[in-house]
């Protein structure tokens, strides 16, 4: 059942890098799961996780073919956080710092991982009642 | 009440050349922009910030030539001018072996043990 808290995280890691990026989508599937209505403001390289145009592939070091690798993609990841919250009464919002897109040209994201600015970030501070911010190292 | 947030820097030139400004900083002054109460406090290797004289131009791959490298220290004094608060931790700068002088006008020094009542003063802190 949601207790309508409402919680907004800043990430800042690319997907693939370090086990941040892991750690933030934990925290975020826990939120999900207790009902908590999420925001997340993705900083810099964060703006990669859910970007659409991740692949699965194939590992010829593990022997499997790309079915069999099943690969972790983040955005699917985040997609299922999404579902997840919404499942629990709460809500996954999300995004991405326009200008650091452009950067690294990650367009192509999830349909509700939408372009916004530092001022977002603020305004769903103050919205919130606490914020977690995962800088990169 | 309106929101008050510290944003403690301790990860020093995380990709200033690329982005031609440190990333804190710059989210720091954008939001400043919007009427956002936010200061700034630079720890570890970051007090060096605050350092006077830092030059990062002459960056050249082939015929490319980076137009504006980042000038930190004058990202710190427009901070500092347009009102935020820049605190340094005074034990961080000693212990890399900048003076007093070495530091640009306006930074508010605070020792290592007066972090924890500094951020008392926020509603929320935000450590980069």
């Amino acid at each position: 059942m949601s207790d309508n808290k409402t919680i907004t995280f800043a990430l800042m890691d690319a997907p693939y890098e370090n086990a941040r990026s892991t750690t933030a989508l934990r925290l975020i599937d826990i939120a999900a799961r207790r009902g908590y209505n999420i925001n997340v403001f993705a900083y810099e390289g964060a703006v990669g996780l859910p970007f659409t145009k991740q692949s699965p592939h194939p590992n010829a070091v593990h022997g499997r073919d790309a079915d069999e690798e099943d690969h972790p993609l983040p955005y699917q990841w985040i997609e299922s956080i999404a579902k997840t919250a919404e499942a629990s009464g709460g809500k996954l919002d999300w995004i991405n710092c326009g200008l650091c897109v452009d950067e690294r040209g990650v367009h192509e994201a999830l349909e509700f991982a939408r372009r916004g600015t530092p001022g977002d970030l603020w305004k769903w501070a103050e919205s919130s009642d606490n914020t977690l911010v995962i800088p990169t190292k | 009440m309106a929101l008050k947030v510290l944003n403690i820097v301790e990860t020093a030139y995380r990709a200033t050349i690329e982005e031609q400004d440190d990333t804190i900083l710059w989210i720091t002054t954008a939001m400043r922009g919007g009427g956002a109460d936010v200061d700034v406090l630079l720890r570890g290797n970051a007090v060096n910030y605050g350092v006077k004289g830092q030059d990062a131009s002459g960056l050249r791959f082939g015929d490319k030539t980076q137009s504006h490298p980042p000038r930190i220290e004058d990202d710190v004094k427009r901070l500092i001018e347009k009102g935020a608060k820049v605190y340094v931790v005074a034990d961080d700068v000693a212990e890399r072996g900048l003076e007093r002088t070495d530091l640009v006008e306006g930074l508010e020094r605070v020792s290592r043990t007066g972090i924890a009542p500094l951020c008392s003063a926020y509603d929320q802190v935000w450590h980069w």
